[in-house]
């Protein structure tokens, strides 16, 4: 059986931050749901942190760096993806945002996708229903139900995360199918796909007008 | 091989001194820029068309009208001139016009814009981009071959019985390059036809300007205008150069930090490693323009940025001295590595002579199957 791929995206900013601790607890629960699967998962743990300089020369330039380039391509080929960011100012951070601006269109759809947030308070818990599933709404990733949230207070008291930790890699493991078709690859401008060698003859571009 | 300079006309505050030109003054250094070109023994002008704040060349026939008068040797291009928005009519007419003021040094590239606010300032649409670009430059390519049309289609007013005057000049139409970054109907249009192809590399890596380069290549061939290896390419570039390495580098690095499109960005040091900027001596220049010839195959055109971002008139045109150096190296050894059937850039001479050539040849044949049906007793039609 081929080894499913996940790549774990976290956009903390401290070091080590909580961030990554989720999302690092995210990887070891979903290697767990998959082995009770009988798969061997290769799971990757992204720090944005690390891209950060490189996200914001490709806004400016509209094309990616080698490294960044390299990250964008190992998600299209990812068989699902886990998404963590923290809280600020009610919604996902602007690091975590930049990143999914600027993947190619198309490249997360129908991509199994667990959605997971930190934040100083429990207070902030909804951002992951009003921010978070929106925008992977919008990419066409397929969010599984349980999102997972994690306020400061649950590192303490760590039952009732764990729980909810292991019920979302469970519903993400039940999705994942290794092998599933890949978008259109990624080296475009802008994050557009770059022009492939199938062209549309001119004829036809000339008639599509004249109709 | 043809060098040249092509210019986008920012009116640009130079971030070493504080001070902003005027649209008069870098207008006029426009023209000065371009005539210092001829001087140091480059070949063509391009100017880019823009029609918003901080650009300055909106009417590039005006100012090419006035160049003409003023070079000998130049030729006129543009950088690009907007198949989208302008009327096809009135582009076969302008430069028709501009054709027979400049005794032939005229071509032009076309282009969509640089910003999607131009399609309503002139009443269109920017999602019918590509098909404005097709279906204007389908229009514009029969006004300059056909003395009489009658024409149809989306975007404008049907043409019943028109004649667009004036004529091109001796007949021959401008030769006409297509410019693009990123859509590969564009490189089918400059295949179709048999035109050339600009790709503006400057900002980007040299990876995505090969797919669509080799694109253009092998539809050049597909339509039966020649091996793709001749078909007619020009590349962009982008240089500052000082006799030191690390003179140029410390004069350059304020503008760039500071610069439209990059600045603010990655650091010049990654900027040069990944896109055709060179910063450096003559030599470094030389080298890494070689290069493109490894990546992109023997090719027509070679376009310098050299105005941009703020660099004072006395600085570009120092940059043309050394520049003019640079490309004496470059084209010697250019046309040395081009095999003799990839053929030059064409010009309205050699435009003409191809066709005569051909008009000749379609006569001389014309003349042995009359000889043949001649000795059956049947006539022939010419």
């Amino acid at each position: 059986m081929t080894r499913p791929t996940v790549v774990v995206i976290t956009a903390g900013l401290s070091q080590p931050s909580s961030t990554r601790l989720l999302g690092e607890r995210l990887a070891a629960a979903l290697d767990t749901a998959l082995g009770e699967r009988g798969a061997a998962p290769e799971i990757e743990v992204v720090e944005l942190r690390e891209h950060a300089r490189d996200l914001t020369n490709q806004l400016l330039t509209g094309f990616a760096s080698t490294g960044l380039g390299d990250l964008v391509e190992r998600v299209r080929r990812a068989d699902a993806l886990v998404a963590v960011t923290p809280i600020f100012s009610a919604s996902y951070s602007g690091l975590f945002k930049m990143f999914f601006d600027l993947l190619p269109t198309d490249t997360l759809v129908g991509r199994p996708t667990l959605i997971a947030a930190t934040a100083g308070s429990a207070r902030h818990s909804l951002a992951l229903e009003h921010a978070l599933r929106p925008l992977f709404a919008y990419l066409r990733a397929v969010v599984v139900p349980t999102a997972v949230f994690a306020a400061s207070e649950d590192w303490a008291s760590a039952g009732a995360l764990d729980e909810r930790v292991a019920r979302a890699a469970g519903e993400l493991a039940a999705l994942i199918r290794p092998g599933h078709a890949l978008p259109p690859a990624a080296h475009g401008l802008h994050g557009r796909p770059a022009p492939d060698d199938e062209v549309v003859p001119f004829a036809q571009l000339l008639a599509a007008g004249r109709g | 091989m043809q060098f040249g300079i092509f210019t986008v006309g920012d009116v640009t505050t130079d971030p070493t001194t504080g001070r902003t030109p005027g649209e008069g003054e870098r207008i006029k250094a426009m023209v000065t820029i371009a005539k210092h070109a001829e001087e140091v023994g480059l070949d063509v002008f391009a100017t880019g068309e823009h029609h918003n704040p901080p650009f300055v060349p909106s009417s590039p026939t005006t100012m090419l009208g006035y160049l003409a008068a003023q070079t000998e040797r130049l030729v006129l291009s543009t950088s690009t001139t907007l198949i989208t928005t302008n009327d096809p009519v009135k582009i076969a007419e302008d430069f028709a016009m501009l054709q027979h003021l400049a005794d032939g040094r005229v071509d032009l590239m076309m282009g969509r814009g640089n910003t999607g606010p131009v399609y309503p300032w002139f009443g269109r649409d920017i999602r019918d981009g590509i098909a404005l670009a097709v279906e204007n430059y389908d229009l514009l390519h029969r006004l300059w071959r056909e003395d009489v049309v009658s024409w149809e289609g989306r975007f404008r007013t049907p043409l019943q019985g028109f004649t667009s005057t004036p004529r091109p000049l001796d007949g021959v139409p401008p030769f006409v390059w297509h410019g693009s970054i990123r859509s590969p109907e564009i490189a089918e249009q400059a295949a179709y036809y048999g035109d050339g192809f600009f790709a503006n590399h400057i900002f980007w890596p040299t990876y995505h300007f090969q797919r669509l380069i080799d694109l253009y290549r092998q539809r050049y061939e597909h339509y039966g205008h020649g091996r793709a290896d001749q078909a007619v390419v020009g590349l962009g570039g982008q240089v500052f150069i000082r006799p030191s390495s690390q003179d140029a580098v410390r004069e350059f690095r304020p503008y760039f930090d500071h610069a439209p499109v990059y600045g603010y960005g990655p650091s010049l040091e990654e900027f040069t490693s990944q896109t055709p900027l060179t910063v450096g001596s003559p030599q470094e220049v030389i080298e890494k323009t070689l290069t493109f010839r490894e990546h992109f195959g023997d090719y027509q055109r070679q376009l310098f940025l050299a105005d941009h971002a703020g660099l004072p008139l006395k600085t570009v045109l120092e940059q043309l001295d050394e520049l003019g150096a640079v490309v004496q190296v470059l084209r010697r050894e250019l046309d040395a590595r081009r095999p003799a059937d990839v053929p030059d850039a064409p010009t309205h001479a050699s435009l003409l002579a191809a066709r005569d050539a051909e008009a000749t040849a379609v006569l001389a044949a014309g003349e042995d199957a009359a000889d043949l049906v001649g000795a059956s007793g049947e006539g022939v039609r010419r």
